[in-house]
C-alpha cells in the first residue's frame, strides 16, 4: 500500500490530546465504585488520507476512543482538534455540521440499520438531514454510492434482512460516504465477515481512500488486518497508547513487550512462520482497578523489570523509530528473552 | 464417519447441508475442518453423536463408526451413553453453556458424577485436578466461583475441564477461540494441545481460521457448500493448497509477514443451501472454467494422501 503520508502540521486532520474516559459503575452504589478508566490519556494525530490502526484485545479501549472523538458521548477530558475546531467546545449546530465530515461504521450494520426501512432511505436519510442535494437529486445520488460500494442500484427499494454480512457492510459504508465525510471511524468493520468477504470489503476500503483522500481511524484486534490497510499503528493496552510506530516499523520490530506477545500470538496461516510464541500469563486486570505504574507490568516478562514498573507510569517515547512507553524499550524483551530461554521458561514457550 | 448426508426441510422439499461428507479421526492426532460460515463444518460435527437438532435428519446411506461401534445404530440411551464418555464437546461461546446459578465445582463435579459412581467429595477433589490440568491457578478457589465472576478465556478452560470429565477419547472443539482475544487464544490452543498429547485424545477442530490450523492440526479438511473439497496432512496442504476454493482463502487472508499485497478475495459469497448450483459448487465462483464442470466432480487423487474435489486434479496426471 502507499507510503506514509506526509505528517507536516498543515496535513494533520485529527489531533487528539490527553484523552480520558472514565465510566461511572452503575447501580446504586455508583458513588461508591472506583470508575471505569476506559481510556485514560491518549494522545495521536491522523493526516488527511492516512489511516492509522489502533489495535488491542477486548476491554483496552479502542472503541471508546473512536465513540468519544465523534462525540457519541461525552469526553471525561482531553481534547480533539478536527480540521482546526475544538470537538469538545462545539455547541449544538456546529456540530451537527462537524458530524457531517465524521463518519463512523460498525462491526454490525444490522444493528444500525431500521429494519423497516428501505435501504435506499437509510442512505438518504444523511443526505436530507443535512440539506446537501434537492429532493430529485437525491435517488440518482443513492444510485451511485450503491454502485461505488460494489452493489446494484436495484437494491434501493429492498430491506436490510435481505442481504448478506457482507453486503450489509457495504450499505453501512455507503451510508457513510453519502454526506461526503473527511474521516471515518471503522470500528471492527471486518470482524464479523468471513475471510473471502472480508478482503473484498478491504478491498473496497483501501479503493475508497485512493478515490477519495479519505482518512481513516481503523480499530481492530487482528494485527495481520490492520496491517493490510493502516499506515501507521498504535496498540491499546488497559486504556493507554504502549507503542506506536509506521506499520512496517511496528511489525518489524516491536519494542513494547505488549506488542510482542501480541504479535506472537496471532496465527499465521503458514507452518513455517509459527515463531516462538509468547504466551501471557495470567487474565487483562480490570479496568476499573488498573495496576499502579506501568499498566502491563502485572503480565510483564520484561528480563529487566522493576520496581520502578510498579510505580512509574512510563511515557511514550522514541526509540528505534517508534514511540513505545516501557521504562526499558531500548532492550527487546523478546530477544533477550530468547538468549535465556532456557533459565526463564515460565513466560515464553 | 463415511458418506454423512444431513438434511433440513426449506420450501416443501429435504436440503442437503452436509452432502456426503468422509474422514477419519486417528487416535492423538487433531483433524481440522476448516470453511467459512454455512459450509456444514457443525453441523457434520453434532452428527458425530447424533446431535443434529431436529426438524435436522441424518439420512440413510450415513455411517458413522466411534471406537468400531456404529452410532447410527444405537438406540437414544446407548447414544446418550457415548455422549460426554466417548466424545466431549467445547463450543465457542463458554458463556451460553455454563449454567449462571451453580458454581464451577458444582458443574464440573455433577458432569463426573453423570459418567461415574462416586460420592460427591471425590468428584470435587477430581474436578479440581482437572481445572489445574487445563492451567487453572488456584484451582480450589475457582470451585466456588460463578461463571460471571470469570474472564472469557477463564470460562472457556472451566468448559474443556467439564468436557474431559467423562474422560472422553474424542474432544470436538467448534470455534472454541472465536469469541476470545488472540493472547488468550494461544493460551486455550496450548491447553488442547497439551491434552491431545498427554491424554492420547483425538481433537476434532472446526474453524474458519487458517491460521489456527496451521500450528495445531495433523490433517485439514476444507469444506465448501457441504462437501470435503480438499483433504491432506496439514503441511501438504498448506505446500500445495490445490482446490481453487483453498486457494482463494489463502489469497483472502491478510498476513503479518511478506510484501503487503492487494489483497485477491474469491468473488461472491457463500450461497444458502437452498441456492448450491448443480455439478461443481465452486463453480459460479471459480475462477477456472472447465468443460466438465457441470457434473459434480468426486474427490480425486492430487498427490498421495492429498485430495481434492475438482475436475482439474484429473487433468494434471495421466
Amino acid at each position: 500500500m502507499s507510503p506514509t503520508a506526509e505528517r507536516d502540521g498543515s496535513s494533520v486532520l485529527l489531533r487528539v490530546t490527553d484523552l480520558v474516559k472514565y465510566y461511572r459503575s452503575g447501580g446504586m452504589f455508583a458513588a461508591k465504585a472506583p470508575p471505569v478508566r476506559a481510556v485514560d490519556g491518549v494522545s495521536f494525530e491522523i493526516s488527511r488520507g492516512e489511516t492509522l490502526g489502533l489495535v488491542g484485545e477486548s476491554g483496552c479501549g479502542k472503541s471508546t476512543v473512536g465513540r468519544t472523538i465523534l462525540r457519541l458521548q461525552p469526553p471525561t477530558s482531553g481534547s480533539v482538534v478536527f480540521e482546526g475546531q475544538d470537538v469538545f467546545s462545539l455547541g449544538r449546530e456546529p456540530l451537527r455540521a462537524l458530524r457531517r465530515r465524521m463518519q463512523i461504521i460498525f462491526q454490525d450494520p444490522y444493528s444500525s440499520l431500521n429494519p423497516r426501512m428501505m435501504i435506499g432511505a437509510a442512505i438518504a436519510e444523511g443526505i436530507e438531514i443535512h440539506r446537501l442535494l434537492p429532493k430529485h437529486a437525491i435517488a440518482s445520488r443513492v444510485a451511485s454510492l450503491l454502485e461505488e460500494v460494489g452493489l446494484d442500484p436495484s437494491y434501493a427499494r429492498r430491506y436490510p434482512h435481505e442481504f448478506s454480512g457482507g453486503q450489509r457492510q457495504r450499505i453501512g459504508i455507503a451510508r457513510a460516504l453519502a454526506v461526503e465525510p473527511t474521516f471515518i471511524v471503522c470500528d471492527e468493520p471486518v470482524s464479523a465477515l468471513d475471510v473471502s468477504v472480508q478482503a473484498q470489503v478491504l478491498n473496497l476500503l483501501a479503493d475508497l481512500q485512493q478515490q477519495r483522500g479519505l482518512s481513516y481511524l481503523f480499530i481492530a484486534h487482528d494485527l495481520a488486518v490492520v496491517r493490510q490497510i493502516a499506515h501507521r499503528v498504535a496498540v491499546m493496552y488497559l486504556g493507554h497508547i504502549v507503542e506506536t510506530a509506521a506499520t512496517e516499523t511496528l511489525l518489524a520490530d516491536p519494542r513494547h513487550p505488549y506488542t510482542q506477545a501480541l504479535l506472537s500470538a496471532v496465527p499465521e496461516p503458514d507452518p513455517a512462520a509459527q515463531r516462538n510464541r509468547i504466551v501471557l500469563s495470567g487474565d487483562l486486570p480490570s479496568p476499573s482497578n488498573p495496576p499502579s505504574g506501568c499498566p502491563f507490568h502485572t503480565r510483564c516478562f520484561h528480563p529487566l523489570r522493576s520496581e520502578r514498573c510498579r510505580t512509574e507510569l512510563p511515557l511514550l517515547r522514541p526509540v528505534h523509530g517508534s514511540l513505545v512507553a516501557c521504562h526499558y524499550a531500548e532492550v527487546s524483551a523478546r530477544a533477550a528473552l530468547a538468549d535465556t530461554a532456557s533459565d526463564e521458561p515460565a513466560a515464553a514457550r | 464417519m463415511r458418506d454423512l448426508r444431513v438434511t433440513f426441510p426449506a420450501q416443501g422439499v429435504r436440503i442437503p447441508v452436509v452432502d456426503g461428507v468422509s474422514f477419519d479421526l486417528v487416535r492423538g492426532q487433531t483433524m481440522a475442518l476448516v470453511g467459512e460460515s454455512g459450509c456444514g463444518k457443525s453441523v457434520t460435527a453434532l452428527a458425530l453423536v447424533r446431535l443434529v437438532p431436529p426438524p435436522g435428519r441424518i439420512e440413510a446411506g450415513s455411517a458413522i463408526r466411534l471406537r468400531d461401534r456404529d452410532v447410527l445404530a444405537m438406540s437414544e440411551r446407548e447414544v446418550r451413553g457415548i455422549r460426554g464418555r466417548v466424545c466431549g464437546f467445547v463450543f465457542q461461546d463458554p458463556m451460553t453453556s455454563l449454567n449462571p446459578v451453580f458454581t464451577v465445582g458444582d458443574q464440573i463435579s455433577e458432569g463426573i458424577r453423570a459418567h461415574f459412581d462416586v460420592p460427591r467429595r471425590d468428584a470435587m477433589a477430581r474436578a479440581e485436578q482437572l481445572l489445574t490440568e487445563v492451567g487453572v491457578g488456584d484451582a480450589a478457589a475457582r470451585l466456588r466461583a460463578y461463571p460471571h465472576q470469570l474472564s472469557g478465556g477463564m470460562r472457556q478452560r472451566v468448559m474443556i475441564a467439564i468436557a474431559l470429565s467423562a474422560e472422553p477419547d474424542v474432544l470436538i472443539a467448534d470455534e472454541p477461540t472465536t469469541a476470545l482475544d488472540v493472547t488468550v487464544q494461544a493460551q486455550i490452543l496450548e491447553v488442547l494441545d497439551h491434552l491431545r498429547a498427554s491424554r492420547g485424545m483425538s481433537v476434532l477442530l472446526i474453524t474458519h481460521d487458517l491460521g489456527i490450523v496451521a500450528g495445531r492440526a495433523d490433517r485439514v479438511a476444507v469444506m465448501y457448500a457441504g462437501q470435503i473439497v480438499e483433504e491432506a496432512p496439514t503441511a501438504e496442504l498448506f505446500a500445495r493448497p490445490s482446490h481453487p476454493y483453498t486457494q482463494g482463502l489463502f489469497a483472502s487472508v491478510p498476513r503479518l509477514s511478506g510484501p503487503i499485497q492487494r489483497l485477491n478475495p474469491i468473488r461472491g459469497s457463500v450461497p444458502p443451501p437452498t441456492a448450491w448450483p448443480s455439478g461443481c459448487r465452486f463453480r459460479p465462483r471459480c475462477p477456472i472454467v472447465h468443460p466438465k464442470s457441470e457434473q459434480m466432480p468426486p474427490l480425486l487423487d492430487v498427490a498421495a494422501d492429498h485430495q481434492m474435489r475438482c475436475w482439474l486434479a484429473g487433468d494434471s496426471r495421466p
